[in-house]
């Protein structure tokens, strides 16, 4: 019922959302002479570096793929573009009531629009370097094919569960700044306790076990899986993982929508 | 369509002591709050059927923004309910919105979007926005590039681009050069003439008195008079009025100020002053009103000669008219201690233009106070002249003017 009305108000505000997302989108490459191409240069060099620096110059080699030049590429890739996207969303989502303070306080719109507003913009960044990703896969022959697929839904897990962090922490931040800053440290904790540039196997026994309590770990393996092995991810470990944010995006929606005239008294 | 009903409301802001006390109610909902309740809005109920043009008036701080901003949902109020029938529009914040590094096109359609309109309609109403705006190519510059009455412009020919059915104006309007601040209280008197419910805040009472059928005044969060303008902007000259008092007596009689307010040897003393319209004491009149300045003075000392005087300055203390009982030739002469007189300052047409002023009296031998100074009272009167129903004319004074072509 309420979800109906929510999502009611924001068809009718898409206006306002798109025009916003692409203002955000367009707003860095303004004043630029290449402009939009710029959106496109950035993630170049950091797939390029990644891939060609990486394979070609510094040859770290994966366990047990010594003879693929690309593998640690791969790899790298597939856990680093979602994780960024990933932290992308609740970094910039954590602030989002800050940063449209004056908008919210003086003009009536629903709410709900800011959260989508920064999932959309994340998504186009995202979009992007993932489709040079994947172009990349597809020249060096290393496409998965339809396992690709695959990715979809576990990216769908890590959207839920980074909106719903996100959610949270914007709501909370309005009232406790602290929690905006500790995000930021959160996240660099995170990214160094997911098996992102290292790989798990170095772990020593006990603290790959250990690594099961990291919600991202699942969703990042599952990538590397698909996308390096050309394996389906294990449903099982991304089930636990699904209930986890769908819970925790529901708790955080309540606790916003509890919240939001008070937001407007604080801000 | 346009009918808003305002059902009660209050409104109170938290203050937590700290931002720990804050936590420790979030954590524990159950135990007693740690906040105190800031009451800006007690209980203000209105209802404004639809055609009308209400003028919401009172001091600083009284709740006015807080009241608009429940009214257009920006703000939730924490008791009661406003329902509005039909589309609102809210010129609270002109320019709100606009981004600078966009052009004035796609802000228009950024703003609008903002309003609640959809694009084919903002699409539809493009050339009509930019013709009342009168910004010609400045239209496709980043907006960044413009004059601030140029944004003005822009935003309020958007928020008014369609026929809103309540249509709320804040003091916003007062920007922007003149031409363009007729043009959009032509705008607005041309929506209200068509059915728009207007909502009018302002503490210019010459802009309520002319625009609106019905005012309402608010103090301290409560609605304390709702009637007709005249009316409640009497009873609010009259707080205004009680409120100058008050802080005259804590200026004189704060000894550091004292010399700024009043000076002199206390050879005669100002008791009171009063601005007389008939017997009723006002502090505001219309141009042209037959008023009465009113002294009382006291005798310290026996004097030969009394001269009162009075000075008129306006808002930005230009002296606009001044003159005293020796010039008019009805100055006292020997006066002894003790005694009391009052004097009346009448004038049959008071002939000064719409705007505030100030009145400062003067108690002295001879023709000027540098003579002997006895009392010297800054600023004793502030009083607001405001257009009259036969008096159209601008500038600080009114001359009595006939026209006969020859």
């Amino acid at each position: 019922m309420l979800q109906t009305v929510m999502f009611r108000s924001l068809w009718a505000y898409r206006g306002f959302i798109f025009a916003n997302v692409r203002r955000e989108f367009q707003q860095r490459y303004t004043h630029s002479l290449l402009g939009g191409l710029w959106a496109v240069l950035n993630p170049l060099t950091l797939i390029v570096i990644y891939t060609v620096i990486f394979a070609g110059i510094m040859q770290p080699r994966l366990a047990g793929r010594e003879d693929q030049a690309f593998a640690y590429s791969v790899y790298l890739c597939a856990g680093l573009l979602p994780w960024t996207a990933f932290a992308e969303l609740v970094n910039r989502m954590q602030s989002v009531f800050l940063q449209y303070g004056n908008l919210i306080k003086k003009a009536s719109f629903p709410r709900s629009c800011l959260p989508v507003i920064v999932t959309l913009s994340v998504l186009v960044d995202f979009g992007i370097i993932f489709t040079l990703y994947l172009t990349f896969l597809l020249f060096v022959g290393e496409f998965p094919g339809w396992v690709t697929l695959a990715a979809l839904p576990v990216f769908l897990i890590q959207l839920a569960f980074g909106l719903g962090l996100g959610l949270l922490t914007a709501t909370l931040n309005v009232f406790f700044r602290d929690v905006g800053q500790s995000v930021g440290v959160i996240l660099q904790f995170g990214f160094w306790l997911t098996p992102i540039v290292y790989s798990p196997h170095i772990l020593p026994e006990s603290a790959q076990t250990l690594l099961w309590l990291n919600p991202l770990y699942p969703l990042i393996t599952a990538y590397q899986g698909i996308f390096l092995n050309h394996a389906l991810p294990d449903w099982g470990s991304l089930l636990v993982i699904a209930a986890l944010a769908l819970a925790l995006l529901l708790w955080a929606g309540r606790l916003f929508m509890n919240r939001a005239g008070e937001i407007v008294d604080e801000l | 369509m346009g009918r808003l009903n305002v059902n009660t409301i209050s409104k109170a802001y938290k203050r937590y002591p700290s931002q720990w006390a804050r936590l420790r109610e979030w954590l524990d909902p159950q135990a007693t709050p740690r906040h105190e309740a800031h009451w800006v809005l007690r209980g203000v109920s209105f209802e404004v059927a639809p055609g009308e043009a209400v003028g919401i008036i009172g001091n600083n701080g009284a709740g006015k923004s807080t009241l608009l901003k429940i009214i257009t949902g920006a703000t939730q109020p924490t008791q009661g309910t406003v329902t509005v029938d039909g589309r609102i529009a809210a010129l609270l914040e002109l320019g709100m919105g606009f981004h600078p590094d966009f052009t004035g096109r796609q802000n228009v359609f950024m703003a609008g979007q903002l309003l609640g309109f959809s694009i084919a309609e903002i699409a539809g109403q493009m050339t009509a926005i930019e013709d009342f705006a009168e910004i010609g190519d400045y239209i496709d510059q980043p907006v960044r590039t413009y004059s601030s009455g140029m944004q003005v412009r822009l935003a309020f020919s958007v928020a008014t681009a369609i026929r809103p059915d309540l249509l709320i104006v804040d003091e916003a309007l007062s920007v922007g050069d003149l031409y363009f601040q007729h043009k959009s209280f032509e705008r607005i008197r041309q929506f209200h003439g068509q059915g728009t419910t207007l909502l009018f805040v302002s503490h210019s009472m010459g802009a309520i008195k002319s625009l609106c059928n019905r005012a309402i005044l608010l103090d301290q969060g409560v609605p304390i008079r709702d009637g007709a303008p005249d009316d409640v902007l009497d009873y609010y000259n009259a707080i205004i009025a009680r409120q100058e008092t008050d802080q005259h007596i804590r200026q004189v009689e704060s000894e550091t100020r004292r010399s700024v307010i009043r000076s002199g040897n206390q050879a005669a003393v100002i008791e009171a002053v009063d601005l007389l319209l008939g017997e009723q004491s006002v502090r505001a009149v219309q141009i042209g009103e037959a008023v009465r300045f009113r002294v009382d003075c006291v005798i310290q000392e026996d004097l030969d000669e009394l001269t009162v005087g009075f000075l008129i300055r306006d808002r930005l203390g230009n002296d606009v008219f001044g003159t005293n009982t020796a010039y008019l030739g009805s100055s006292q002469r020997g006066l002894k201690a003790g005694e009391r007189r009052r004097l009346e300052f009448a004038f049959p047409a008071f002939n000064l233009g719409v705007g505030n002023y100030s009145i400062t009296f003067a108690l002295h031998g001879g023709h000027a106070h540098v003579n002997a100074n006895y009392d010297w009272w800054n600023q004793a009167l502030v009083l607001q002249v405001v257009p009259g129903s036969d008096f159209q004319a601008t500038g600080v004074s009114y001359l009595p003017t006939l026209s006969h072509w020859v």
